[in-house]
């Protein structure tokens, strides 16, 4: 006797503490067991490229802190890498390193979100706890450089928008030198924790192959085996000056996206330390005046200085016109800026590649097969934040 | 390691009167095409053994509205091998429906919606062409130049109705886009520019 089954459909979100944003999932259940997934996204969708296009391009920076709001700083870099590139401007070797150094802050600052939070999704809080700590230091480092926690809006086109405040460096250092300890006591919690192997070794399996097919890119695709990392590829700024390895996994399963990420914590500290010992005085900004804004004593003192910083704040700087796509080792993948400018102080279109969108694409074939409860760590794995893959 | 020379003179040998225009720029290559070649060269620079152009980064349109042909559709690849990039594009017009990469690249399907979604171009052969960011039932494409930035309707929950309603936007100030343009000297190339159109002139 045959008994006929039915898939029961689960909707999933989009206010779900699992989903790390607001994701709605249709899933198609049999039993237990997944056999498709449609994510609905948009939910967060605030027409970011939109808005930029009708902005100046200094207006359109803290519209990336927006994207993926963990690491803001990283993104405004490609934003201003693409117009130092259209502009052919050169940018002063300490603002490089200052650049360097915040994004590997910001690669910090989300690795340690993903991963506690992917601890958390599959039940285990301490490390959550311990984590947000360090999260907590290090976006005290964004309010003292840039005047906020969170967006930071810190990155120009030409540099950095201020110097480092006084005392900043040493307690960047000290932090460097606390910090692995507390990677090494995540890990005393986690890497050979049963619980946290059983919910992540060989689930979501992606081969090296469909890494390439569905665009993954980042831990995604070191992951699996393949090992591409931006920053050592097609360097950017300062990134060839310093060293680093890049972690690579080999069965392209959550737990091995954990190791990776736990690595490349540990590199990024390297990184920083290398930033903070090789990083000499000077200036923080393009000396071009056409593209920023003069010293604000110089303001008080010279009528042309006044006239640029007059003309930069309302008209802003014209960018010729041209063509480009820059992208950046985001925390989370390859995070790029396809921009076109006309000529005039505005972009004329501005896209968003942003890493989130092809992973979450490919849920519906990394979830498949797999049970209900495996959705969470599946997805924790992926490093979804909603503010990139909306828009 | 083939150059991106190289690159650009095996393309063109080999697809000859597909490509129509092609330029190396900013450490990438850029090339012209016809809508109805894109399979053809996608098939070619992702299996050729000296291209291997594996990964598409992102497809993603341009919107002239004084153009006849109106939309300019972008795709961007990427070849791990070889580390180098390539932007292809073609023109199309209104209405045109262009070919879909989904049987070559898995992730053309998103893309491909968020396109239609934003744009409204349509893909022919799309397994499931759908809206993707903007909200269920919404109407229009709005990154089409023609969208106001504002939007046409705005939702608010109706406490009469007890439910979400949608409604006209209203502002209490519309948008106002201030016109800063100015005959400023500006940065070097720009009075290069200004320039050289007044010696057109004279």
């Amino acid at each position: 006797m045959t008994k006929k089954t039915k898939t029961l459909k689960l909707n999933f979100g989009p206010q779900h503490p699992a989903a790390h944003g607001v994701l709605r999932l249709i899933l198609e259940l049999d039993g237990e067991v997944v056999e498709k997934a449609d994510p609905h996204i948009g939910l967060l969708h605030r027409g970011t490229e939109k808005l930029i296009e009708n902005k100046t391009y200094m207006q359109a920076v803290p519209y990336f802190d927006r994207l993926d709001y963990v690491a803001p700083m990283n993104q405004e870099h490609a934003f201003a890498l693409a117009i130092e590139k259209i502009l052919k401007i050169n940018v002063p070797i300490r603002a490089q390193f200052i650049r360097v150094m915040f994004c590997e802050i910001g690669r910090i600052l989300s690795h340690i979100l993903n991963v506690t939070t992917q601890a958390l999704d599959v039940g285990a809080l301490t490390p959550s706890l311990w984590g947000f700590e360090e999260r907590e230091t290090l976006m005290t480092f964004y309010e003292r450089v840039s005047g906020s926690r969170l967006h930071a809006n810190y990155f120009r086109a030409g540099g950095v928008h201020q110097d480092l405040p006084k005392g900043l460096e040493e307690d960047i250092e000290k932090f460097c030198i606390s910090f692995p300890k507390v990677i090494d006591d995540l890990e005393t919690l986690l890497t050979d924790n049963r619980i946290f192997k059983q919910r992540n070794v060989d689930i979501g399996i992606v081969t090296k192959e469909d890494a390439l097919d569905y665009s993954f890119s980042g831990v995604m695709i070191r992951g699996s085996g393949v090992p591409w990392d931006l920053r050592k590829s097609q360097p950017y700024d300062c990134y060839d000056k310093v060293d680093f390895k890049i972690p690579v996994g080999k069965n392209g399963d959550c737990y091995d996206r954990y190791l990776c990420r736990i690595e490349e914590m540990r590199e990024s500290v390297f990184i920083i330390k290398q930033c903070l010992s090789k990083i000499e005085k000077g200036p923080i900004k393009s000396l071009d005046w056409k593209i920023t804004p003069p010293p604000k004593n110089d303001i008080k003192q010279s009528m042309e200085a006044l006239i640029h910083h007059f003309k930069l704040f309302t008209e802003g700087y014209r960018v010729d016109k041209d063509e480009i796509y820059t992208c950046v080792e985001a925390p989370k993948g390859e995070f790029g800026v396809y921009l076109i400018s006309d000529g005039s102080s505005k972009p004329y279109k501005c896209k968003i590649r942003a890493p989130g969108f092809s992973h979450l694409q490919a849920l519906d074939y990394l979830i498949k097969g797999h049970m209900l409860a495996d959705v969470p760590a599946v997805l924790g794995s992926l490093d979804i934040v909603f503010g990139e893959v909306d828009r | 390691m083939i150059t991106l020379i190289d690159l650009e003179k095996k393309i063109n040998s080999e697809l000859t009167t597909k490509i129509k225009k092609s330029e190396i720029k900013h450490n990438q290559l850029y090339l012209n095409t016809d809508s109805e070649d894109i399979i053809d060269i996608c098939l070619f620079i992702k299996s050729n053994k000296d291209t291997k152009f594996r990964q598409l980064i992102d497809i993603t349109v341009v919107d002239y509205p004084e153009n006849v042909q109106r939309f300019k559709v972008v795709y961007l690849f990427l070849s791990h091998e070889f580390n180098q990039r390539i932007i292809l594009s073609y023109l199309i017009n209104e209405n045109e429906v262009v070919p879909s990469l989904t049987s070559i690249f898995p992730a053309a399907n998103w893309m491909e919606r968020e396109v239609f979604d934003m744009y409204g171009v349509k893909f022919k052969d799309h397994p499931d062409l759908r809206r993707i960011l903007t909200d269920y039932e919404f109407e229009g494409h709005p990154l089409r130049k023609d969208f106001p930035l504002t939007g046409h309707t705005e939702v608010r929950y109706s406490e009469e109705q007890k439910k979400v309603i949608k409604e006209k936007v209203k502002l209490e100030q519309n948008y106002r886009n201030f016109d800063y343009e100015s005959p400023w000297e500006g940065t070097k190339y720009i009075k290069e520019q200004t320039e050289k159109n007044n010696d057109k002139k004279n």
